[in-house]
């Protein structure tokens, strides 16, 4: 056990270009061979399309929610599972705003719609990512910081009990039910060429998701407090004595992994026009079985795995049936925990 | 001399065991200071309540003239404190250069504006610190291995290197948990000609360290716990001779 958490501590790494090119490459050749089966030729190359174009966007908001995940398990090796909560709660909020006053004044309301809607809902995504940051960091500073020294067990219980108060005062908020979200995208397809389409929707999500990981990667690799962040992940005390403050990184690690399930909510309204009090437990462990696909703590396995994960469901739901939809991507969580705990990047260090 | 490290009656308790009961003792600037004592003797628990690892139960905690009792680690670094662990801290996962490297960001300034957009500033910043870091490594005799991961080193190698790292914070005083542990004759002689060279830097050296020989030689005066408490305070040659000392670590004689 003790070396396997050493192994994961180190994964703490960012996103790099090359890491990830061989297993995209795998899952490319995976995806090639899944088009040539013989239930797919008869489907036609638009309906595979179209499906893998609804894999990546959903992959995407899978991404953007697994990398909270592990990010805050890289840093402090908990699974806090109050973040798919977080990600509702970004859907919650931005929905508020925009059903309130305030939507009308900053010029978005639900029945909004066309190019003009694009400088309010950047604004839209600055202040929910804000709120839901602000949250998640007073999450961790009641729930989890006071048992930092306690056994692992201890705040992973406190996690799930965040989920159940942040699940309960949204269920009161807004009541039980399927909450209309409006749609501000736009529906056409866009031709890819030989009659294939990928859906307008589905690049915008794409695009936001990639350009959120994008500054990730460059915050993590160059500032001065991603390079904490690898430090406190790899040694807290050692961290310490370089003169770094291992609480406020920590709440950094909280506040950019909420900022992101907060953008992956309100992504989620926009792109199924629908949410509902409890959608973020169920969403958030399919955004962690991604974040264990790619090998928990660390980013780049997180990216990837959440894209892996949303094509496989899609096409499960496209191809199969959507009965099977679920269980199949446990069965995935479950025999990547059995035979390759450490996911699929694990480790990436040289030797000497 | 002044005084650069005032330690004035500090106890740390846990629970019931006193792992440091009432030792008071002053570091003087300039001069390399030793603390010895038989195992549990509280010698690294006393570190920790220097370094702000641990908030003394009780007593007081002095560096240059300030009051740094219950500090944390990172705004001990800051003022000015470095240290090294008994069982060796670094950052395993990255290169020799790049754990040293960090060892500068207590002194960094270049803000996130900065490293975002790769400013003149912060090129200049990044060029210094790590011409810096490959002189520090030069100077603990690592040069060669700038570029190998910490974890591939050589346990010597790992002592050094996080010697290196310590002195990026740019200290005052420097803190070395058993520098020679599990040093071989020869590595041990070069660690006390390394302590030389920082002494000659101008930063004041205090460690622990549990081989005599090391400590007799390089050491200006030593403090001697035992039990947590200080028994006796002195030059080597005092020390030596003192009669609570010899039957600390050797028992009393029937």
């Amino acid at each position: 056990m003790a070396t396997a958490v050493q192994r994961l501590r180190g994964t703490f790494l960012p996103l790099s270009f090359n890491s990830g090119l061989n297993v995209i490459g795998i899952l490319v050749v995976l995806v090639a061979l899944f088009a040539s089966t013989q239930r797919v030729i008869e489907g036609g190359g638009t309906y595979f399309f179209q499906t893998l174009g609804f894999g990546l966007a959903q992959g995407a908001i899978f991404a953007l929610v697994a990398l909270g995940y592990t990010m805050v398990y890289g840093i402090i090796e908990l699974i806090n599972f109050a973040h798919g909560d977080v990600f509702t709660l970004g859907a919650f909020f931005s929905l508020a705003i925009i059903t309130s006053p305030l939507g009308a004044l900053i010029g978005l309301t639900p029945s909004s719609s066309g190019a003009g809607v694009i400088l309010p809902l950047l604004g839209l995504f600055v202040v929910t990512m804000l709120f839901c940051a602000l949250v998640n960091i007073a999450i961790e500073r009641v729930a989890y910081r006071p048992l930092r020294h306690a056994p692992r067990l201890a705040p992973l219980i406190t996690a799930i009990g965040m989920s159940a108060l942040l699940e309960g005062i949204m269920n009161v908020w807004k009541g039980p039910y399927n909450l209309a979200y409006p749609d501000f995208l736009p529906e056409n397809q866009i031709p890819l060429g030989g009659g294939a389409t990928i859906a307008a929707k589905s690049v915008f999500v794409i695009v936001i998701a990639v350009v959120l990981m994008v500054v990730l990667t460059l915050f993590i690799n160059r500032s001065k407090l991603g390079k904490a962040m690898r430090a406190t992940a790899q040694d807290r005390d050692a961290a310490q004595l370089m003169g770094i403050d291992i609480n406020r990184t920590i709440s950094a690690t909280f506040f950019i992994g909420a900022a992101l399930a907060g953008a992956g909510g309100i992504i989620y309204g926009l792109y199924y026009n629908s949410v509902q009090a409890f959608d973020g437990f169920q969403y958030g462990l399919y955004a962690f079985t991604a974040a264990v696909f790619g090998g928990i703590g660390n980013i780049p396995g997180a990216a990837i795995g959440g894209f892996v994960i949303g094509i496989v469901f899609a096409m499960s739901d496209g191809y199969f049936t959507t009965k099977w939809t679920i269980p199949l991507i446990f069965a995935i969580l479950i025999f990547v925990l059995v035979f390759r705990p450490t996911g699929l990047l694990g480790m990436r260090v040289p030797e000497k | 001399m002044a005084p650069i490290l005032r330690v004035e009656g500090v106890s740390k308790r846990f629970g019931g065991l006193v792992a440091v009961d009432n030792v008071s003792f002053e570091v003087n600037e300039g001069e390399v200071f030793a603390l010895i004592g038989p195992n549990g003797a509280g010698k690294t628990t006393l570190f920790n309540c220097v370094t702000g690892f641990y908030t003394p139960t009780l007593g007081t905690v002095t560096f240059q003239g300030r009051d740094i009792t219950g500090f944390p680690p990172h705004r001990t670094a800051k003022a000015g404190i470095a240290r090294t662990f008994q069982n060796i801290r670094l950052f395993d996962y990255m290169t020799a250069v790049d754990n040293v490297r960090l060892g500068h960001h207590v002194r960094m300034r270049s803000r996130l504006w900065d490293s975002l957009f790769k400013t003149p500033f912060e090129r200049r910043e990044e060029r210094e610190i790590t011409e810096h870091s490959m002189e520090l490594l030069d100077l603990v005799g690592l040069k060669r291995h700038a570029d190998s991961y910490a974890r591939n080193l050589a346990y010597g190698q790992q002592r050094r290197l996080e010697i290196a790292r310590a002195l990026a914070t740019d200290p005052k005083l420097l803190l070395l948990d058993e520098p020679a542990a599990g040093f071989t004759p020869q590595e041990k002689v070069e660690l006390m000609q390394l302590v030389q060279v920082i002494l000659a830097r101008g930063i004041t050296v205090f460690l622990i360290e549990h081989d005599m020989r090391v400590v007799m030689q390089a050491s200006k005066r030593i403090v001697v716990l035992d039990h947590g408490e200080k028994i006796a305070e002195g030059t080597p040659a005092e020390v030596r001779a003192n009669q609570r000392v010899i039957e600390a670590y050797l028992g009393k004689s029937a």
